[in-house]
């Protein structure tokens, strides 16, 4: 008897993507997460451009994260050329980042996630029953996105991140004007690791290596090593040494491995498996609660894991609004020649960008890897051990969960199709 | 009751930046899905509903045959097309690979670019006729609540004509461009943005393409005065909008 699951255009994912699982007497035959994402040669039309353009250049491979890859684009072009930042700059990226964490993760949890646990095809569906919750949500992803336009001059492509610094810092008043409203919503927060934590989670583990930067002293986004669960422990120079990319047969992605190892992922649940004990306490305290146990390596947690991250982000946040004196800075600094690397965790997970400049600050060479390429060969093999358990499952409900452990990583395919190594081959 | 006006979301290449600004309309969101129902709109919704729809918004550049199909599906389904930034506009960021040889583009990304089957980054408007442009990288979201409702109405929409100038002048924004000798693309950029990037102390640029009556030549011109080298002057030029004659006429200097 064969089978057939065939999701032809993903929904509630970013990006185009598909899935094709073909199944003959309970065994998988083939199984294809199709990027049909057309390529789109970031890396191919950066070389020649200067240096400063780079990070308006790269916000835009995301529309969801933008700032994450001016950040990280950022760093590399500050190790490239020698360049040092302040701790105000170091904390206003950092609040950027935790920004982005708001808005990206509200998103998914309420938009992108949610409707699949409560059973309905959108949030705009879940609205007629739950529209305190869709308030909810509009409000907190609202606050994320205003804290993004304060620091960043927008929400969606942002304007003022730059090589050594910011173009313009906001002002000190209107930082704290956010602290209350950061405030009333780790309320928010918390009800939503309760919701989350009220969604029903299939039982399904499977061991693979969790990756995230992780630093000493604080809960690792712009900063620290690359670490994982079975022993990676790298530096930013040191990623294509460690994570490279081989063509499949059957698939029209390139898919990350860790060398001599297997496919890892990468996101928030390997973050907070990797670095719990430097989540805010009030986090701790709410993932306490759940009754959920970390580490945990089934991916249906995301979600949970994301809104621990969220109360989190809100607990950093105050804690970084706090701290900032906030003036004007000097941020002029000498171009030079070089070549040079970052990582930093993204909301979906490590992104890493490496750059090569020539004296006069023009690109030579770019190489970028977004979470989602890390994750999409793991995707592939969740779903290869997923699929045999829900065969005996309506096609409909089996199609829907198969679509499920996709968006457990909140995959982000405009980001990953512009690398994507599309292997087209004839058969 | 009358059936809501149908709106269908459809994407090119793109960054998606564009249709998220909808769902960061969160101060109204609820209002607007009262008022229009997002027919299509694969990013958020699982299940679509079939056309006609009243509007489509197009996100993302044509950069591959089945994008042309697409788009040509699109044009038959909808009453009005618009052009959702600038991607769909010019080209944007994606059209920057149009000026340098497709197979070189190719082969720094892919090993095997014989796989590879993209074409010249255009604006949906060399494909299909386009009812309407909103332009910006992204999109001004305000911009398209009031497009919308004027849809709705049935009124011409107020789409900027005037330069990114205009807006300085009227946010009393300091010239960065007199003040500090930064080149700034806002004499020749549509305004819409409310003047952000000089408002945050950088150069305009350029992400929303040309102004009605644009001397893009002239700038380029001042450019030059100013000390940009000519390949300076090409990346100003040849980023968001290099596809339009306006700002190619300002990459086109010696």
């Amino acid at each position: 008897m064969s089978k057939q699951i065939k999701v032809d255009y993903l929904a509630r994912v970013e990006g185009e993507g598909a899935l094709d699982i073909k199944v003959k007497d309970g065994e998988i035959q083939s199984l294809q997460l199709r990027i049909f994402e057309p390529p789109r040669f970031f890396q191919g039309f950066l070389v020649g451009r200067k240096f400063d353009e780079v990070p308006g250049i790269v916000s835009r491979i995301c529309g969801i994260c933008p700032a994450a890859h001016q950040v990280t684009s950022i760093m590399a072009l500050e190790d490239a050329m020698g360049i040092k930042v302040t701790r105000q700059t170091q904390d206003l990226r950092r609040l950027l980042a935790l920004s982005q964490y708001i808005q990206s993760h509200t998103l998914h949890i309420y938009m992108l996630a949610a409707p699949d646990f409560l059973g309905y095809e959108s949030v705009m569906a879940m609205a007629a029953d739950y529209k305190p919750v869709v308030e909810r949500a509009l409000k907190l992803k609202r606050l994320g996105n205003d804290l993004t336009a304060c620091i960043g001059g927008r929400e969606v492509h942002p304007v003022t991140a730059a090589i050594n610094g910011f173009t313009k810092v906001p002002a000190k008043k209107e930082l704290e004007g956010f602290k209350q409203k950061l405030l009333a919503a780790k309320e928010d927060a918390l009800e939503t690791v309760k919701l989350v934590n009220t969604f029903p989670i299939p039982d399904f583990t499977r061991d693979c290596e969790h990756v995230a930067l992780s630093q000493g002293s604080v809960y690792a986004l712009n900063e620290g090593n690359l670490v994982s669960t079975k022993g990676l422990h790298i530096s930013a120079w040191q990623y294509r040494s460690h994570i490279q990319e081989k063509q499949e047969v059957h698939s029209s992605a390139l898919h990350s491995y860790v060398v001599g190892r297997n496919s890892f992922m990468v996101g928030p649940l390997p973050r907070v498996n990797l670095n719990f004990d430097l989540l805010s306490e009030d986090a701790k305290k709410a993932a306490a609660e759940t009754g959920v146990s970390f580490p945990n390596f089934n991916p249906f947690y995301s979600a949970l894991a994301r809104a621990i991250e969220l109360v989190d982000a809100v607990d950093q946040s105050i804690e970084i609004i706090d701290r900032l004196e906030l003036r004007e800075e000097d941020t002029s600094f000498e171009i030079k020649g070089g070549q040079g690397f970052a990582l930093t965790e993204a909301p979906r997970g490590t992104l890493y960008h490496s750059y090569i400049i020539n004296e006069q600050g023009i690109v030579e060479e770019a190489d970028i890897v977004p979470p989602t390429a890390h994750n999409v060969n793991n995707m592939e093999k969740d779903l290869w051990q997923f699929v045999p358990g829900v065969l005996d499952l309506s096609h409909e409900e089996a199609t829907l969960r198969c679509e499920m452990v996709v968006r457990n990583y909140d995959p982000c395919i405009s980001c990953s199709a512009h690398f994507l190594k599309l292997n087209i081959s004839e058969v | 009751m009358t059936a809501k006006p149908k709106i269908a979301v459809y994407k090119m290449s793109s960054c998606a930046g564009c249709q998220l600004e909808i769902l960061n309309l969160e101060h109204v969101l609820l209002d607007v899905i009262n008022a229009v129902d997002l027919s299509y709109f694969v990013m958020a919704r699982r299940d679509s509903e079939p056309g006609p729809y009243q509007i489509g918004l197009v996100e993302g550049a044509v950069t591959c045959g089945e994008e042309i199909e697409k788009l040509k599906q699109a044009r038959k389904e909808c009453e009005t097309l618009v052009a959702l930034g600038s991607c769909a506009c010019y080209g944007g960021l994606p059209s920057i690979k149009n000026w340098t040889p497709q197979r070189v583009v190719e082969s720094r990304v892919y090993e095997n670019p014989a796989a590879i089957h993209s074409t010249t980054a255009y604006g949906i408007d060399y494909y299909v006729a386009v009812d309407a442009y909103l332009k910006g990288c992204p999109i001004n979201k305000e911009e398209l609540v009031e497009f919308i409702k004027s849809a709705l109405l049935g009124a011409k929409p107020y789409l900027r004509p005037h330069s990114v100038c205009v807006e300085c002048k009227l946010y009393e924004n300091v010239c960065v461009a007199v003040s500090e000798d930064i080149p700034c693309m806002g004499p020749v950029t549509t305004a819409g943005c409310g003047a952000l990037c000089p408002a945050n102390h950088k150069a305009c640029d350029g992400c929303r393409g040309p102004a009605d009556d644009t001397n893009a030549k002239s700038l380029a011109q001042t450019f030059k005065e100013h000390g940009l080298n000519p390949g300076d002057i090409k990346r100003k030029f040849h980023k968001f909008a290099g596809m339009t004659p306006e700002f190619d006429k300002g990459a086109d200097i010696l």
